[in-house]
C-alpha cells in the first residue's frame, strides 16, 4: 500500500493557501479556491476563477439538475469533487440555438431538439469533452464541483472581489 | 525580457568540440558562448564573463529548455544564465536580468535561430547525461541516478522522451493515449493512492468519437517526469497543461504572458521575483483547489515537497506578448 496520502480538498474540507507579499499587492495574483467559491455559489452558477483575455476557467457547484447549455466550440468539465452525470444531445439545428461564431456557454431554451448522444458519469479527477453542436445538462445527487475550461460567455459570473484574496496573508 | 527579436544579428556559429581526454565530455560553442562540463560543474563563458553551475542544476534546467522547445518567455537556469523565446528566434543571455551585472555592463545577449540552437542543446543534453542519470526525475526517485563523474555511457531514452501534446483531449480516438501499467506508465510512488477508475461513458451509436471522458488524475499519477507541463485539452488557444511536480522547478520561469495555476492536489510553495531585476516580490502557498495567476512581469519557481498534481493553464495565442507590450493586454490578468 501507499505510504503517501494525496490531499485533494472538497466542498466540505478545504484549506486554502495564499499570497504573502514581500513587495507586491496580493490582488495581482487573483488568488481564490475552487471549493471555497463553490461552497458560496448557487447550484450551476458559472463563476469565473480564471481569465486569460477571452478564455475562462469557471467553477460550477453541481447540485440537482442543471439547465441545458450549448456552445459553438469545445468545452471541458473536470470534476474536482463528488459525482456528476452529464447528458448530451446532438442539436438538430445548432446554429439556430447559438451563433456559430459565439463564445462561451449559452442557455438552451427549454428541452433541446435533437438525438440523444449519450451519457457520462464523472467522479473526482475525471474530465469530459463537451463538443460543439451538442446540448449538455449536468446532474448531481449530492453537491459536487466542476472546473470548466471554456470562453467567457453570457452565463459567466464575475465576482472577483468576493472570491479573491485582497489582504496580505502570513503563510505557515 | 520582451525586447523584440531585432536587437542584433543572428549568430550562425555553432561548434561541437571533440570529447575531452580528461573528462570524456564534449564542449560546445553557440555564437560566442562556450560551454564545458567536468565531473561536478558546467562552465559557461562569454566574451566578458564566466559562470559556473553544479551539473545537476544545469542538466535539469537544460533538459526542460530542450523538452519545452524554449517554452513561453524566459527560462532562467539561475539568476545569471538563460534563454528567452521569441518564437523562431531565441535569446541566450548572461546577466541581462541581473541588476548588478546589468548596471556594471557585464551582461551579454546573443540571438539564434531557435531550431539551430535547439539542435546544439539537444546534443549537449545527450552527451552530458551519463548512464542511469535522469534529468527529468526528482532527486529522491529511485531512477534519478547521479550526474557526477566522468563521461560514463548515456541515457538516450530518458532525455529523448516525447512531450505529450493532445490535439483536443487525451483519450479521444487518434489523440494522446491514456497511461496504463501495460503501456509502460506505472503509478508514481507518491501518487499510488490516486483512484484508477475510468469515467462511465455510454455513447449512442455514431457518437463514439464525441462522447468522451478520461481520468485526468490517474493520468497525472502515472507521469514519469516532473515539471513538464503537457497539453491535455484544448479550447482554441486555451491550453490545459497539467503536470506532476516533485522537488523544485529546475528553472525560474519568466513568462511573457499571464500564466494560471490550479493546484489539483497537495501543495506547492512559489517564490515570485521581478522578471527583469530578480528582486523578490511575493511568496505563495497553493493548496488543493487553489487558483492563482502569475502576472506577466514576474519570474517564478515552485517547490513541491510531495509529488503533487498542478494544472498549468496557458493562452497560446502568438499575439499575446505583443499585446502586452502595446498595453492591449494586461500584465495582471484581472483588476478588481
Ligand atoms: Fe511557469
Amino acid at each position: 500500500m501507499s505510504d503517501y496520502t494525496t490531499v485533494y480538498g472538497s466542498l466540505n474540507d478545504f484549506t486554502p493557501g495564499g499570497v504573502d507579499p514581500i513587495n507586491d499587492d496580493p490582488k495581482n495574483y487573483v488568488f481564490s479556491n475552487v471549493f471555497d467559491v463553490a461552497s458560496r455559489s448557487q447550484p450551476y452558477e458559472r463563476v469565473a476563477v480564471g481569465k486569460n483575455l477571452e478564455y475562462a476557467l469557471e467553477v460550477v457547484r453541481a447540485e440537482g439538475e442543471s439547465p441545458w447549455y450549448t456552445a459553438a466550440h469545445d468545452e471541458f468539465a473536470l470534476c474536482m469533487d463528488g459525482q456528476v452525470e452529464i447528458h448530451l444531445v446532438k442539436l438538430d439545428d445548432p446554429d439556430a440555438v447559438v451563433a456559430p461564431d459565439s463564445e462561451g456557454a449559452h442557455l438552451v431554451d427549454g428541452m433541446p431538439e435533437g438525438r440523444k448522444m449519450g451519457r457520462i458519469v464523472l467522479n473526482r479527477g475525471h474530465q469530459a469533452l463537451l463538443p460543439p453542436g451538442a446540448a449538455y445538462r449536468f446532474s448531481a445527487e449530492s453537491p459536487g464541483v466542476l472546473l470548466m475550461q471554456t470562453i467567457f460567455g453570457p452565463c459567466t459570473v464575475e465576482r472577483w472581489a468576493e472570491i479573491c484574496q485582497s489582504e496580505p496573508m502570513k503563510l505557515d | 525580457m520582451n525586447e523584440m527579436a531585432n536587437s542584433g544579428t543572428l549568430q550562425s556559429h555553432f561548434k561541437i568540440n571533440p570529447a575531452s581526454n580528461e573528462t570524456g565530455y564534449k564542449a560546445y560553442e553557440a555564437g560566442s558562448f562556450k560551454f564545458k562540463r567536468d565531473e561536478y560543474f558546467v562552465e559557461i563563458a562569454w566574451p566578458n564573463g564566466t559562470h559556473r553551475m553544479a551539473a545537476d542544476d544545469f542538466m535539469r534546467a537544460l533538459m526542460r529548455d530542450v523538452a519545452w522547445g524554449f517554452f513561453y518567455g524566459t527560462i532562467a537556469f539561475d539568476e545569471v544564465f538563460g534563454t528567452t523565446n521569441h518564437y523562431g528566434i531565441v535569446d541566450m543571455f548572461a546577466g541581462t536580468y541581473h541588476e548588478v551585472y546589468k548596471a556594471a555592463g557585464r551582461d551579454h545577449l546573443e540571438q539564434f535561430r531557435a531550431e539551430e540552437l535547439l539542435k546544439l542543446m539537444k546534443d549537449m543534453v545527450e552527451d552530458w547525461t551519463n548512464e542511469g542519470y535522469d534529468p527529468f526525475a526528482a532527486p529522491g526517485e529511485a531512477g534519478a541516478g547521479v550526474p557526477w563523474g566522468r563521461k560514463n555511457g548515456d541515457n538516450h531514452d530518458a532525455v529523448n522522451r516525447i512531450r505529450v501534446t493532445a490535439e483536443r483531449m487525451v483519450g479521444l480516438p487518434g489523440d494522446a493515449v491514456i497511461r496504463t501499467d501495460d503501456n509502460g506508465y506505472p503509478k508514481n510512488r507518491m501518487l499510488a493512492d490516486v483512484a484508477e477508475d475510468q469515467p462511465l461513458v455510454e455513447a449512442e451509436p455514431g457518437f463514439e468519437k464525441e462522447v468522451a471522458a478520461f481520468n485526468l488524475y490517474d493520468y497525472l499519477s502515472r507521469s514519469d517526469v516532473t515539471w513538464n507541463p503537457s497539453v491535455c485539452s484544448v479550447v482554441k488557444e486555451s491550453l490545459f497543461c497539467p503536470t506532476s511536480e516533485e522537488f523544485s522547478l529546475p528553472v525560474e520561469h519568466g513568462n511573457d504572458r499571464c500564466e494560471w495555476f490550479v493546484q489539483l492536489s497537495d501543495h506547492i510553495a512559489w517564490d515570485v521575483k521581478d522578471r527583469d531585476t530578480g528582486r523578490p516580490r511575493a511568496k505563495l502557498v497553493m493548496r488543493a483547489g487553489d487558483v492563482a495567476c502569475m502576472p506577466a512581469d514576474i519570474r517564478h519557481r515552485g517547490y513541491s515537497p510531495k509529488r503533487s498534481m498542478l494544472l498549468v493553464w496557458e493562452n497560446a495565442s502568438p499575439r499575446v506578448p505583443e499585446m502586452i507590450q502595446k498595453g492591449e493586454a494586461p500584465v495582471v490578468a484581472v483588476q478588481f
